[in-house]
């Protein structure tokens, strides 16, 4: 700390790393100095995941040099990367989902033989102060909501006072509220001198939040936009500028992409008249319980039209993922009843409601969305095991499958060396297109979305919303659960907002509708606090 | 010697996974290197602890190799070969269900009441009705006992997710022991006083393969061999069951009936089982006695895990264990040690596949041993010993 503060925390020059086929890092260089955030973009695959490997040791650079307070450092391992004060955040929850909060926090501390159960609660004590957030530490990490995880892996890196944090994609599952906690939480943290990585999709984000930004794209350093740009110039003008930086050529492809809020008011316009189709699915009141200390759902009550696209608004961890799952077959009820079409289909199996024409594309993508372990082509049809014509008299049809796998990657613009290629080894993004592909085709009448976007590039996001519209205007219904108002802003007809379990109303999309959900959802949150 | 069997191994384990041909040359190497080196490590550390003991450790492999495989002019190999069939049966029947993630551990319980059936009933059966047909009556009557020994555990699991590691190992010591109660009761030999059922005439058993001293129960292995391996890997049912073992919730979100489909490989395995005991008892022994348990199960269970539960790959390992255990009974013998240093062998396998498993993980050289299931009951312990 008695060192001149223009030193920079660290330097990566020249950082090359490449795997077989790819060059995920190609000489990119990246400084960052105390009291910094500094934003990372890129679309999905840019490279951003390999060098946030390298910085916390998960990766080794082929070429580069690592600089860490100005002294040239070998990031060997994760350990080694947290001695150097190196915290890491990751995407997806790396918390062990049987241990408690503080079991978990405890799990990085080997200093000592013996655990210092006290000495934790104190440290956690700290931190949530230090954060402003609030931590049950005898909660087990698989009943906490994805936020709560989140504020747990922030603490966890934070743990063994690292001056340096890596957050990746840290907002993909926030609320409004989240987010503007996390900003706090970035704004103290930059007080006392830490520097923060701050990987995102969101343009408005990376603007608002960061004193600096890097761009890559396909592996190098495409562009940068230092703190007295981001004070000075127009944020329209910064947001052309990072686009063009980000796709180059296929800038105009993506412009025409930003443009489609524009052309939104339209689209909204004739989706407005569609509504007046039949209720496709329905629910009566139904109460599930949740899982562990998971909220459940009670006493829900709406109606799903043809042509409409109806968005579930609410805080994380409010009841949503109990929803979607009691409406897929994945759950039972306790009460209630669920119509589909008219029909009930309350004790209805999974499969029985897929063939009536259901989809649930699910937020858990990696953890029930796939199985890692197989090709990317056998995932496409994971759901339709057994039908004709992919399996014949049980037999398993793989020309067939292969034939129609090629089709979907190519329609649904799957990135994939292949489709025999394991499922688990594509990006997010990827992954969640091979689920839109897998639910999306076959005639689908009644789809839930659980968070669609969360955790995609801006150019996914937009495909995927435009994919929602495409059904929704084909005459097919879209149930879109989403944590993101922004998102559900931009393509539902009419928003119902859940709350501690109940749906606690319904307002039509239009002028004024912020206010209103803003409105349902803290008056709930307030109710929470209490 | 080491890398001579690596690359033997090569085009075997290349066949293992045709799904995957990218990289397949590596991948192949490296399962080539994890699947044989623990063998030829316990081979060597056997071969110190003989030196060790004053024995001359080329001396007891020849033998080994003499009693196993060119004893008597060639002729020994076919006792190898009888030996392989109930263990051939045994692994097809464990496969099925470790695939699944599920831990069927009560073999011994289902491999010996079918036993006891068969023999119990063999005698009368075989003399009273044409031979083919008393056969496949022993060999339907074998299949279901072990099937039947299999629902108490299967029918907990499906409806109340109860461990089956458990139930399946209580089931088994009901199971050894009633086998027991049986031969000692009903099925006794009138004419003896050993507690043994009644001797199947030579006649009246499991014929051989034309020109050889090999019942055709090693057929019927063989063919249960590959039906699993076309179930696994060709079949809807297979892709349920591989779903289910690779991430259950996966599965229920694809809408696959995890209930119907645990209770079907359940009784699938112990089916196998059960015809385990069948060619075993009715192609070689003929009677079984009360105090009789070969615990096929437990020595085989270490080279599904090699061939990583892959049914053709079992073949090649259960080849090498008969040899070992047939061949190693005369090596034995002659060198004055009881038979149990070839469980010693067995057990220096199992302790080098640990080492190797957890080098190759910290290397991340590739695919692992365990399913990730069992990776997760095995850790389970240790972490509950953490806490407190």
């Amino acid at each position: 700390m008695s060192e001149p503060t223009d030193t920079p925390i660290v330097e990566l020059v020249g950082i090359t790393k490449a795997f077989p086929g790819v060059l995920a890092n190609d000489r990119i260089d990246l400084t960052l100095h105390r009291g910094e955030v500094h934003c990372l973009l890129g679309e999905n695959g840019a490279g951003k995941s390999t060098l946030i490997g390298i910085l916390s040791g998960l990766n080794r650079p082929d070429a580069g040099t690592i600089r860490v307070e100005g002294v040239e450092t070998a990031i060997s391992s994760p350990r080694t990367a947290l001695e150097l004060g190196i915290g890491t955040v990751p995407q997806h929850s790396a918390l062990i989902p049987a241990l408690t909060v503080l079991e978990n926090l405890m799990l990085g501390d080997t200093r000592r033989l013996r655990l210092d159960e006290e000495g934790a609660r104190k440290r956690l004590d700290e931190l949530a102060r230090l954060l402003g957030v609030q931590v049950d530490p005898d909660v087990r990490a698989v009943d906490l909501a994805l936020g709560h995880q989140q504020q747990v892996e922030i603490i966890k890196a934070l743990w063994r006072g690292s001056r340096v944090l890596i957050l990746d994609e840290p907002t993909s599952m926030l609320t409004p509220q989240g987010v503007a906690e996390l900003t706090k939480v970035l704004a103290r943290l930059k007080e006392q001198g830490h520097a923060v990585i701050f990987i995102t999709h969101k343009l408005h984000e990376a603007l608002s939040l960061g004193d600096y930004i890097s761009i890559l794209r396909q592996g190098r350093l495409a562009g940068t936009i230092d703190g007295r740009a981001l004070h000075e110039k127009d944020p329209d003008e910064l947001r052309a500028e990072i686009v063009r930086i980000m796709f180059g050529d296929e800038a105009r492809a993506v412009a025409d992409v930003a443009e489609l809020r524009d052309e939104l008011s339209e689209a909204e316009a004739t989706s407005q008249t569609a509504v007046r189709g039949e209720v496709v699915l329905e629910l009566r009141n139904v109460s599930a319980p949740g899982e562990g200390a998971e909220l459940g759902v009670e006493g829900v009550s709406l109606d799903l039209r043809e042509g409409e696209i109806l968005g579930v608004a609410g805080i994380d961890g409010n009841g949503q993922r109990p929803l979607a799952e009691v409406i897929a077959g994945q759950r039972g009820v306790s009460h209630g009843e669920v119509l589909l079409f008219g029909g009930p289909v309350t004790a209805m199996p999974v499969s029985a409601r897929q063939k009536l024409g259901l989809r649930y594309v699910t937020d858990d993508r990696l953890g029930e969305g796939i199985v890692g372990s197989l090709p990317v082509g056998i995932n496409l049809f994971l759901k339709r095991i057994g039908e004709q014509p992919f399996w014949r008299h049980g037999r398993i049809q793989r020309a067939a499958i292969d034939r129609r796998a090629v089709e979907l990657v190519r329609d649904f613009d799957v990135r994939t060396p292949g489709v025999g290629t394991r499922a688990g080894t594509l990006s997010g993004g990827n992954v969640q297109k091979i689920l839109l592909a897998r639910e999306l085709s076959f005639d689908p009448r009644v789809v839930v979305f659980s968070k669609p976007t969360y955790g995609l590039d801006v150019r996914t996001t937009a495909t995927v919303r435009e994919l929602i519209r495409r059904l929704a205007a084909g005459g097919g219904a879209a149930l879109v659960i989403s944590t993101d108002l922004d998102e559900l802003l931009d393509i539902a007809d009419r928003i119902a907002v859940l709350s501690r379990g109940r749906l606690v109303g319904v307002v039509p999309n239009g002028p004024g509708v912020t206010e209103e959900v803003g409105r349902l959802m803290v008056g709930s949150a307030g109710a929470e606090a209490a | 010697m080491s890398t001579e069997t690596v690359s033997k191994d090569v085009p075997l384990a290349a066949q293992q996974r045709p799904s995957q041909r990218s990289r397949a040359a590596d991948r192949a190497l490296d399962i080539g290197v994890r699947s044989l080196f623990p063998v030829v490590l316990a081979l060597g550390a056997g071969a110190v602890l003989l030196l060790a003991l004053g024995r001359n450790p080329i001396t007891f492999y020849g033998d080994v190799w003499q009693g196993g495989v060119s004893g008597g002019g060639w002729d020994a190999w076919q006792d190898s070969a009888i030996r392989m069939a109930p263990l051939l049966l045994i692994g097809a029947g464990l496969t099925v269900v470790f695939r699944a993630n599920i831990w069927n551990l009560g073999y011994n319980g289902q491999f010996l009441l079918a036993a006891a059936v068969v023999t119990g009933y063999g005698p009368s059966l075989t003399n009273h009705l044409p031979l083919w047909f008393a056969m496949l009556l022993l060999f339907l009557m074998a299949g279901l006992t072990g099937a039947a020994w299999t629902i108490v555990p299967a029918v907990l699991k499906a409806r109340y997710g109860t461990n089956e590691i458990i139930t399946t190992l209580m089931m088994s010591f009901i199971g050894v022991d009633l086998a027991s109660l049986l031969i000692k009761g009903p099925f006794q030999d009138p004419a003896v006083t050993i507690p043994q059922t009644r001797v199947l005439d030579f006649d009246k058993m499991l014929p051989p393969i034309p020109g050889t001293r090999i019942h055709i129960g090693l057929l019927v292995a063989f063919g249960a061999i590959f039906v699993v391996y076309f179930l696994l890997t060709r079949t809807a049912w297979g892709l349920r069951l591989q779903i289910m073992g690779a991430n259950p919730r996966a599965a229920k979100h694809f809408g696959v009936n995890l209930p119907r489909l645990i209770v079907t490989s359940f009784l699938a395995s112990g089916f196998l089982i059960g015809l385990a005991a069948a060619v075993d008892f009715l192609g070689l022994w003929g009677y079984i006695r009360s105090s009789q348990n070969p615990g096929y199960g437990d020595t085989v269970i270490p080279f599904i895990f090699l061939a990583r539960l892959n049914p053709l790959a079992v073949v090649p390992f259960i080849a090498f264990f008969s040899v070992l255990s047939v061949g190693g009974d005369l090596a034995a013998t002659n060198a004055n040690l009881s038979t149990d240093f070839l469980l010693v062998l067995v057990g220096l396998i199992l302790l080098f596949m640990t080492v190797i498993e957890y080098l190759g993980r910290r290397r991340d050289l590739g695919s692992s041993y365990l399913p990730p299931g069992l990776r997760e009951a095995l850790r389970a312990p240790l972490f509950r010993r953490w806490r407190t």
